[in-house]
């Protein structure tokens, strides 16, 4: 029992006075309860003012991810150029490399701004404006449809990364003059065609479809390879995590007898779920990739280390709802004359399935957000390729979500803050959308005994 | 033939068994399960079961086997002289992997042929350049030696490979014909099966235990490693971090511990004064509502991934202090600070403290309160005075746990705190300084792994040195707080 320390009472002088008047003391012991009440309201407060504080941050910073400035313009193929032999052979086009098609693009802006009659001084290179990914995607286009040499296509570019920062309000006049990459006439140019329809700001496709891009091209940058590592890694996680924490919660909650085996796996089932996660990725480092010798940055090897750190979770988890499971449940199966194993397998095990499925949800939410140990085991890589489909695709280099977010911070152009931000706001979809389907399933087939 | 073949023949085979199984137990009774000791099912899951474990067992074996078994009988292939000058034999022999992969494509993909690709010599090819035909890019010129030694690991990884397949394949038939053979009407196949199944929810409990002396083996080892190269003296006591890959590094942990307490400690600071009046008001003043909807919103914070207050910190929090304390303070101009860190670790680790001690509040038995009300003591007087001290105990526990996790807390030092180690010839100013940039022992395990990483260089294995020194405190601090915890659970069951 707790000791209360009895402070040295003194027995108070006979009332005087009204009793519907409050004395001093009685004055100072509410105001003390009022304000201990304060304190409370004021750390629930705080509490939830800093997740206010988190979201909007977020939010507001990464919002304009989703929205991309696309320049329109009218290319011309010349043949002459682009395919020197004339017989639209794709080997012999390819020799034509990026830089062979970046004048294209020029010219066809300077084509463009004189069609709008368009006059900017100190403009320099109009086709400055045009990303500098746009000469590799023509590029790619013309020798995925060698016919087209030869005509005038029209293609849409994404604007440069400054660019797109003066469309969403973060490049302005004054940072444009203290700026190398851009000029305030660029801007100028920006604005005359955003008039005339040629520049606009559309819904970013590519930002969660596209593959990363180089530090340089910021506004080309997408999530496509993080958001398949990280799915693969899931499918690792579910695959091997699911029944073995499965396997090993039957056993702990049912077959277990209490020796000292069982309690070492207790103790140890806790304690691994309090281990910092750094210390998986030291040791997926050490064992899957040093020992075993398994690819780095490859999704196979963070779907281990991920398992191995959401096992505590499912374990628990399943336990939990085993253990909910009644009784009278196990007596009367077991009654019929089933086997131990049968009652396990036939009714226990379907009728905790709902909380199970929970648990694993849940963990699998949090191996999705995990990112320390996967730095360690090298997918802070850069990875442009797509991995192939499984399985060979789990052993092929990958990035994932919450690791993408770490390298676009390390990454010098502002742009790529806004990437991360967005970055974040995608894995914060996927992780409401697993959320919200836990609480469903939790709320449409939980049983109460 | 390729492992997944291998795999694909087993499951079907194990297939054909079940049915197969079962109908000779049906037949070896007449027709007539009920003269089966168990349900024909039993008899065919016994029959694959026998044609998996053991197939599957020895083929993980051997995968796990060969390549250590043959790269240590190349090894021997290669004369002393024929390690270059600064390089070690498990340089040359990665250099020998190397080539036979890229021989191995070579031939795959038809630039070679395999009986050039068994016989080519370095006298009379470049093989470098064959090989970067193919895509696979060697770093110097192929000797003689691990040019040869290259061609004697392809074949007998071939013959491995061969004689793996003959194995497997005669372990699962064997397994398949002697299983069949005992399949009577009086076998035990239900036992039998239900052996095997509780056998293998035994090793699926066991994985926990095995990956904790994973990780205590795999840093144990690297540790050893690291102190055979750097005194374990100076790795404790010094006051330094400097490391410096061409030697002569300073690699003392005191510097980085520093930072790693100093940031925790912050975190404590904001965490559990808001955690634990959190905690108060919600099991003791709020309503059912209120309750209903402050608690999920502050767990909500628990849920958020550490990447995510990182780049808050980074983008947020360490700018905010940086323009409205620390300059206008003249303490300091870096955004990231042990103030960031330490703040946004500090959200991070309330709602940890505040359902923690949560239920602990809500455990403290109800006729505690129920007399402290009767003597005449106000609510705010019950709850200090007879409930946090019944609850202390738990709260402590709560506490230490928020502190583990604050210190082997890695992304959001990693993105807030800077990477500059604590300097203790500076003086204690700016030790003390919460607006100092100041790096962690999580932050210096990131960077001493992340790149290309010489696993024999003290500048790289001081990271698992730096982990199981982490670990050993976390856990230290977790066991003491379970033991707490639970302690004082049982107190009031």
């Amino acid at each position: 029992m707790s000791d209360i320390t009895a402070t040295d009472a003194v027995p108070s002088a006979p009332r005087k006075g009204s009793l519907l008047e409050q004395d001093a003391r009685t004055k100072r012991r509410n105001a003390a309860e009022t304000r201990f009440k304060m304190y409370g309201i004021i750390a629930v407060t705080l509490g939830i003012l800093a997740l206010v504080m988190l979201v909007v941050s977020i939010v507001s910073n990464g919002a304009s991810a989703f929205q991309q400035t696309y320049i329109t313009l009218e290319v011309d193929l010349p043949e002459d150029r682009l395919d020197p032999e004339g017989n639209r052979n794709r080997d012999q086009m390819a020799r034509v490399s990026t830089f062979g098609y970046g004048p294209l693009i020029g010219e066809a802006m300077e084509a463009q701004i004189a069609a709008l009659g368009i006059e900017i001084e100190e403009l320099g290179n109009p086709g400055d404006i045009v990303s500098k990914e746009a000469p590799a995607q023509l590029r790619n286009f013309v020798l995925a449809n060698p016919d087209v040499v030869g005509s005038t296509v029209t293609f849409e570019f994404l604007a440069n990364g400054r660019i797109d920062g003066y469309m969403k309000d973060r490049v302005t006049r004054a940072t444009a003059l203290l700026d190398k990459n851009v000029s305030p006439a660029q801007l100028d140019l920006t604005d005359a065609l955003g008039e005339a329809g040629v520049l606009e700001k559309r819904f970013n496709w590519a930002f969660i479809t596209a593959p990363d891009a180089s530090g340089q091209r910021p506004e080309a940058a997408g999530l496509g390879v993080a958001i398949v590592g990280s799915f693969y890694m899931m499918l690792v996680v579910l695959i091997l995590a699911l029944p073995i924490g499965v396997a090993a919660s039957i056993y702990l909650e049912e077959f277990a007898p209490k020796n000292r085996f069982t309690d070492l796996i207790e103790v140890n089932i806790a304690n691994l779920a309090a281990v910092p996660s750094i210390v998986f990725g030291i040791l997926g480092l050490a064992i899957f990739i040093n020992f075993a010798g398994l690819p780095q940055s490859a999704p196979i090897v963070g779907g281990l280390v991920l398992t191995l750190m959401t096992l505590p979770t499912i374990i628990i988890a399943t336990r939990a709802s085993l253990k909910s499971v009644p009784p009278s449940i196990r007596e009367a199966a077991l009654g019929v004359g089933a086997s131990k194993m049968q009652t396990v397998f036939h009714h226990v095990l379907p009728l905790a399935a709902p909380g199970i499925l929970t648990g694993t949800i849940i963990g699998l939410a949090q191996a999705l957000g995990e990112t320390a140990p996967l730095l360690l085991i090298g997918m802070v890589a850069f990875v442009r390729e797509f991995p192939a489909g499984p399985p060979e695709g789990f052993f092929d280099p990958a990035s994932a979500l919450p690791v993408q977010v770490y390298n676009w911070t390390q990454r010098s152009d502002p742009a790529f803050v806004e990437r991360a931000s967005g970055a974040i706001i995608v894995l914060l979809i996927f992780l409401v959308i697993m959320n919200a389907i836990a609480i469903l399933l939790r709320r449409r087939f939980e049983r109460r005994w | 033939m390729p492992t997944l073949w291998l795999v694909l023949i087993i499951l079907a085979l194990a297939a054909v068994g079940y049915v197969v199984g079962r109908q000779r137990a049906l037949a070896s009774s007449g027709g007539n399960a009920k003269l089966l000791h168990s349900l024909p099912s039993y008899y065919g899951a016994n029959v694959s079961f026998a044609v998996i474990i053991p197939a599957i067992g020895l083929l993980i074996l051997w995968l796990l086997v060969q390549p250590a078994w043959i790269q240590n009988r190349v090894a021997d292939m290669i004369p002393e002289g024929a390690i270059p000058e600064g390089a070690t034999l498990g340089l040359v022999m990665s250099d020998v992997e190397r080539v036979a992969t890229g021989l191995n494509l070579a031939v795959e993909q038809g630039a070679m042929s395999e009986e050039d690709a068994s016989s080519i010599r370095t006298e009379f090819t470049d093989v470098r350049q064959r090989l970067g035909e193919v895509g696979v890019a060697l770093g110097s010129n192929v000797d003689a030696p691990v040019l040869r030694a290259a061609q004697r690991y392809r074949e007998m990884s071939a013959t491995g490979n061969t004689w793996m397949t003959v194995a497997v394949l005669a372990a699962a038939l064997f397994g398949f014909v002697s299983s069949l053979a005992v399949t009577k009407a009086g076998f035990r196949a239900r036992n039998t099966v239900e052996r095997v199944i509780l056998i293998m929810l035994m090793v699926a409990a066991s994985i926990a235990v095995l990956t904790t002396l994973g990780i205590v083996l795999s840093m144990l080892f690297e540790t050893r490693n690291f102190f055979q190269q750097y005194p374990w003296t100076s790795f404790f006591f010094g006051l330094e971090w400097a490391p410096d890959f061409r030697g002569n590094s300073n690699l003392s942990i005191i510097p980085l511990l520093w930072g790693t307490l100093y940031i925790s400690f912050i975190a404590l600071l904001v965490a559990v004064p808001i955690g634990l009046f959190a905690a108060i008001y919600m099991s003791e003043y709020a309503g059912p509502r209120v309750r209903s909807v402050a608690k999920p919103l502050i767990e909500i914070l628990a849920g958020i991934p550490t990447i995510v207050y990182g780049l808050f910190a980074l983008i947020t929090v360490g700018p905010l202090l940086r323009d409205y304390f620390a300059m206008p303070m003249g303490l300091g101009e870096s955004a990231s600070s042990v103030a960031t860190a330490g703040v946004v670790m500090g959200i991070m680790l309330i709602p940890f403290v505040s359902s923690l001690s949560d239920d602990i509040i809500n455990a403290v038995p109800q006729a505690m309160r129920d007399g402290s009300f009767g003597l005449g003591a106000t609510h705010s007087e019950t709850i200090r005075q007879v409930v946090v001290p019944a609850a202390l105990p738990g709260i402590v526990g709560a506490i230490l746990l928020a502190a583990s996790r604050a210190i082997g807390e890695t992304m959001i030092v990693v993105l807030g705190a800077g990477a500059a180690a604590a300097q203790f010839d500076r003086g204690l100013g700016e030790l003390v300084n919460p607006f100092e940039a100041m790096t962690t022992v999580t932050v210096k395990i990131v960077s001493q792994l992340t790149g290309d990483t010489d696993f024999a260089a003290p500048e790289t294995l001081v990271a698992f040195a730096l982990g199981l020194t982490l670990f050993v405190i976390t856990l230290g601090l977790n066991v003491l707080a379970l033991y707490i915890v639970r302690k004082y659970r049982e107190q009031y069951e």
